[in-house]
């Protein structure tokens, strides 16, 4: 299991903004290693983000999204003490939920 | 690397336990769309998400740094003020492939969206708007990545 994502969500005039940090090695596919090889690719593929309990946006990432990724989005209408949850998956079939309180 | 199959089966154990405890996301059925992510030119990449030519518009707004001394962690967001949006692209136009991230937007956020991106070398990058009418109307401008000082 990874190690767990760091969740911001603060409410500001109605909408929320919502700052996630994942914790993963988003291994691009492009690098060698020291004896040449290639490092297969190792990334997050798919991101959702519920606002409590539903769906509000998924995103689907490529190798390209920096290690260790970032994210930030709005939630129209949500209110401090609602919950966020983020969920990731990566292509290696890991994957990780998280969830936090609007404040 | 797994196959098409190992992870159609993961996603219906998955599915099966969401649906079995009332969560099932509205976007499940969504499969990752590897074409997208394959392409090597914008314009294919849009097009692999079922989009219309691209169009440039104001309303669209990329953004990112002019100067980007790692490339390893460029901040990149995209954003517009215009309702209709279905998805909304983050792309690179001189990686190895073109595409960043796709995003899924709701009425229920903004179409808004910011995440940091590696990038090979200098180039344009571009924030892609795919409306629910099919049109993709899009935004670019130039970052130059520096590495060790020498310059982009």
């Amino acid at each position: 299991m990874a190690d767990p994502m760091r969740i911001r969500a603060q409410s500001s005039g109605g909408n929320a903004v919502v700052r996630v940090l994942m914790s993963h090695e988003m291994e691009s596919g492009q690098r060698r290693d020291s004896a040449g090889k290639l490092v297969p690719a190792w990334h997050i593929m798919e991101v959702t983000a519920s606002h409590n309990g539903k769906t509000v946006m998924t995103a689907e990432w490529g190798a390209a999204v920096a290690k260790n990724p970032f994210l930030q989005f709005t939630v129209k209408g949500a209110k401090a003490g609602d919950k966020i949850t983020i969920n990731w998956k990566d292509n290696k079939g890991d994957s990780r939920t998280d969830e936090a309180t609007i404040s | 690397m797994k196959n098409r199959r190992d992870m159609l089966q993961r996603s219906a154990v998955v599915a099966g336990l969401l649906a079995s405890t009332g969560l099932f996301p509205q976007f499940a059925h969504a499969a990752f769309n590897k074409n997208a992510f394959d392409a090597k030119n914008v314009a294919d990449s849009v097009k692999a998400y079922g989009a219309g030519a691209l169009t440039e518009s104001k309303d669209i707004t990329i953004t990112g740094p002019d100067i980007a001394e790692n490339g390893a962690v460029v901040p990149l967001g995209a954003s517009t003020a215009l309702a209709g949006v279905k998805q909304l692209l983050i792309l690179v136009e001189k990686n190895p492939s073109v595409l960043v991230a796709m995003f899924n937007v709701t009425e229920a956020i903004d179409a808004n969206v910011t995440t940091r991106a590696k990038m090979g070398q200098s180039s344009d990058v571009y924030a892609v708007a795919i409306m629910n009418d099919g049109r993709a109307l899009f935004a670019k401008k130039e970052v130059k990545v520096t590495l060790g000082g020498c310059g982009g």
